[in-house]
């Protein structure tokens, strides 16, 4: 009787999950899909949620861990509202998509390590190729793609995300 | 029973409806011109041509037979960096960067009255002329666009379209009048080699799956395209799913498949919406399905996301990625012909190569032979981008030279600010992490897959970046070596540890920490990796080492032995240097200089000698007008 509560609750908890699951009917073959699905429902992949995922496909957790770890596509850790992608292809690194990268990290304190702002606003993230080469250097914030960047038309976009937020703030 | 689609009466009613229109506007929405705005230009233009009373359709409908003006999008165009580029049919015109407030312009004056917009055609930077269409622009005319003919022309989202230009002719010949050993035998007689990087005949690969005695067997359409520098699959997919989706069926007959992957890279968001519409368009017009051209086979298509990692372009890493599993790849023999995808025969080809085989159907194998050359032959196309003026997606018959694609497609080599640089080619890199670098001697070989791997180079997926004479090519190299060293599975020991090892013999070149020997050891080791390495991705990571330690090893050792970078890219390395603006030849430095490397008469700017230069500052500190930077 316990076990089912403890079962019907988390089912409740995990009802997106379930859903995503069911969707691609509980087929191991498809973890990748599923994995890609849940991301997009939690925009992270949650220790306890990538337990579930395996425990419903009848597979190890180190499996699925081993899956979501390998492909950079994934992330185990949360990621601010805003993800600043700058491509690191070839083309954008010759023509100093670097420099591009070294702005964000100056003007929202960011280094290697530290990855996300710590009020979770921005996350700043290197790719290895967008496929927009034809306008390096590129980034990406969100969904939308800037090409052309320079260091200053970075801060300035950076700037304008910033005061948007304030005034969003204000406002409500 | 499903209902065989009729080519020919689908194709007649498209073109019945296109003849009710006066023009027909092109906007195109590749991704770089998406990014640079064309979403809102196609707004700009629906709302402007309503608000003129004109009557504007946005999707072709047969019963539809009032004249009016047709706005639709295609694909990549391949000339980005002048996007958002606009095509007023028929008359040929191309405008460049358009933006929203030149739509008013563009339809009182071309649309109502006939006349060019002088200003939005491109100009000719040799000639200063300006260009009407592509028919006059030298980026296009020089080319010759075969399988990106019709990217940046039809409606990639238009199925009717495809068909209304002769598509799924090729894949209705192949299910109904062809049999698969007659498909492999043309495609092998063709010559055709796979695009994506290896050059492996695409005929004998299939012929081997074809043998095989398995009743199921699997297509994989790898979109993947992980090379840094590389678009060209992505633009056919955004540009012309169709054709891909028409290879992939090709390919099936040939082998004998019923199910099939397209794997698109999940960063290419609109190649995977545009695939699954061709794939569901496809299904719903009744080419796709249980019973393919009335032939009694079925075929069904999946598209699936990769999750970004580099070694899935690997063949055995691509299946397992397909399966659910970290993309590992496994070693060969069993090559995936014999046992691929869950342990099935299977065939994998990328973008570029599958959407060359409807074409190949269609004209015969000998007519394909007729482009290119006797051992590669149809056409490739290149990632043209760095230094370089028009950057872009480019398509040329192999046997090109590399001096015709950088200076008269390319138009020419810039500076680092994006002027022109009159003799500033120094390398072009291609084929990506693969790929080796290319110098100025290569500017005359033709470009093949056999000519390159004779130089220690490679086609690769075909990613062309120029180098102008600002760039060090330690760091390049370097670039690449962290490229392979963060994408390396970890599964054998040279890739995983020699490739991080490689890395950090290359950042003491360019820290100033190396001698000599350092470079004999990355010498050393690359070889070791290149030998030792199970998979592509390992065997081919020392390649861009390899090829700069080749041909710029006068690079190499000066930064090593004069611990001197010349193009000053590497911080730790920059060789002092004597402002002659501010330098008033008092000789006081001269005097401070301990192994006399500073020369120069009394009152005249002084210079340093940086091959005796120990860089010990001195002559820095001693200067009191500030001339001397760099120590």
């Amino acid at each position: 009787m316990i076990a089912e509560k403890q079962i019907l609750s988390r089912t409740r908890k995990f009802g997106k999950v379930c859903e995503i699951l069911d969707r691609y009917s509980n087929d191991s073959a498809k973890l990748i899909p599923i994995l890609q699905a849940v991301q997009e429902e939690y925009r992270y992949l949650p220790e306890e949620v990538l337990t579930f995922v395996a425990t419903s496909l009848n597979l190890s957790p180190a499996r699925v861990y081993g899956v979501a770890t390998f492909y950079s596509h994934f992330a185990l850790e949360p990621k601010g509202k805003y993800v600043i992608r700058v491509c690191d292809g070839t083309a954008c690194h010759v023509k100093g998509s670097m420099s591009l990268a070294e702005v964000v990290m100056e003007k929202l304190n960011l280094d290697e390590k530290r990855r996300t702002t710590p009020d979770m606003l921005f996350t700043l993230e290197t790719v290895s190729c967008l496929g927009a080469c034809g306008l390096a250097p590129v980034m990406v914030i969100n969904d939308e793609v800037h090409g052309q960047m320079t260091p200053e038309k970075t801060g300035t976009l950076i700037d304008q995300i910033i005061e948007m937020e304030k005034s969003y703030a204000r406002n409500n | 029973m499903q209902e065989t689609i009729n080519l020919e009466s689908v194709a007649a009613q498209y073109k019945e409806s296109l003849k009710y229109n006066d023009f027909r506007i092109v906007i195109c929405a590749g991704t770089g011109c998406m990014a640079n705005g064309s979403e809102k230009v196609r707004n700009a233009f629906l709302n402007y041509i309503r608000e003129s009373g004109l009557h504007v359709k946005v999707e072709l409908k047969p019963e539809e037979n009032h004249k009016g003006i047709f706005l639709s999008e295609s694909g990549c165009q391949g000339f980005c960096q002048m996007g958002p580029l606009v095509t007023i049919e028929p008359l040929g015109l191309l405008y460049v960067k358009v933006r929203p407030e030149d739509v008013k312009e563009i339809v009182d004056r071309t649309i109502k009255e006939n006349k060019a917009v002088e200003r939005l055609l491109y100009e000719d930077p040799s000639s200063g002329e300006k260009c009407k269409g592509i028919g006059d622009i030298p980026f296009y005319t020089r080319q010759s666009r075969f399988v990106l003919k019709q990217c940046g022309h039809i409606n990639p989202e238009d199925i009717n379209e495809y068909i209304s230009i002769g598509g799924y002719a090729a894949a209705r010949k192949a299910f109904t009048t062809l049999s698969p050993e007659d498909i492999c035998k043309e495609i092998l007689a063709s010559g055709l080699r796979g695009r994506g990087g290896g050059g492996f005949p695409t005929g004998r690969k299939w012929d081997l799956t074809r043998i095989q005695q398995e009743k199921k067997k699997y297509v994989i359409c790898n979109g993947d395209e992980g090379d840094p520098g590389a678009f060209m699959d992505r633009s056919v997919m955004e540009g012309n799913p169709h054709s891909v989706i028409e290879g992939i069926m090709i390919a099936s007959r040939a082998i004998g498949a019923d199910e099939a992957y397209v794997y698109v890279r999940a960063e290419y968001p609109l190649a995977v919406k545009r695939i699954r519409r061709a794939v569901e368009d496809a299904e719903n017009a009744g080419i796709l399905g249980d019973d393919v051209f009335a032939s009694g086979k079925s075929l069904r298509v999946h598209v699936m996301e990769g999750a970004g990692a580099f070694v899935c372009g690997e063949e055995t890493a691509l299946i397992a990625s397909i399966e659910g599993k970290r993309g590992m790849p496994s070693p060969k023999p069993p090559f995936p012909a014999q046992s691929g995808l869950w342990e099935k025969p299977t065939v994998i080809n990328n973008v570029e190569t599958l959407a060359t085989v409807p074409l190949i159907i269609k004209m015969g194998a000998g007519e394909f032979r007729k482009i290119g050359n006797a051992k590669s032959p149809g056409t490739k196309t290149f990632a043209l981008t760095g230094h370089v003026r028009n950057t872009g997606l480019i398509e040329v018959p192999f046997g090109t030279t590399l001096r015709e694609i950088v200076y008269n497609i390319g138009g020419g080599v810039t500076n680092n600010d994006g002027t022109l640089a009159e003799d500033g080619f120094k390398s072009v890199q291609i084929g990506g992490p693969s790929g080796g670098c290319l110098t100025e001697e290569h500017l005359d070989l033709p470009l093949d897959f056999d000519s390159l791997t004779g130089i220690g180079a490679m086609i690769g997926s075909g990613g062309l970046v120029v180098m102008n004479r600002q760039t060090c090519m330690v760091k390049i190299a370097r670039f690449f070596m962290q490229f392979t060293q963060n994408e390396s599975c970890g599964k054998c020991v040279l890739c995983r540890e020699g490739t991080k090892q490689m890395l950090a013999l290359l950042d003491d070149i360019i820290e100033g920490r190396a001698t000599v020997e350092t470079l004999e050891l990355l010498e050393k080791l690359a070889l070791a990796v290149k030998k030792g390495s199970l998979c592509g991705l390992g065997k081919t990571a020392p390649n861009p080492v390899l090829s700069t330690m080749k041909h710029f090893r006068k690079e190499y050792t000066e930064h090593v032995v004069s611990k001197w970078c010349s193009t000053k890219n590497c911080k730790s390395l920059v060789a002092p240097e004597i402002n002659p603006e501010l330098c008033k030849g008092c000789t006081v430095c001269t005097k401070k200089c301990p192994v006399g490397a500073i020369s120069g008469e009394r009152k005249m700017p002084h210079k340093i000698n940086v091959s005796i230069c120990i860089k010990c500052g001195a002559c820095a500190q001693a200067c009191k007008l500030n001339a001397i930077t760099g120590v």
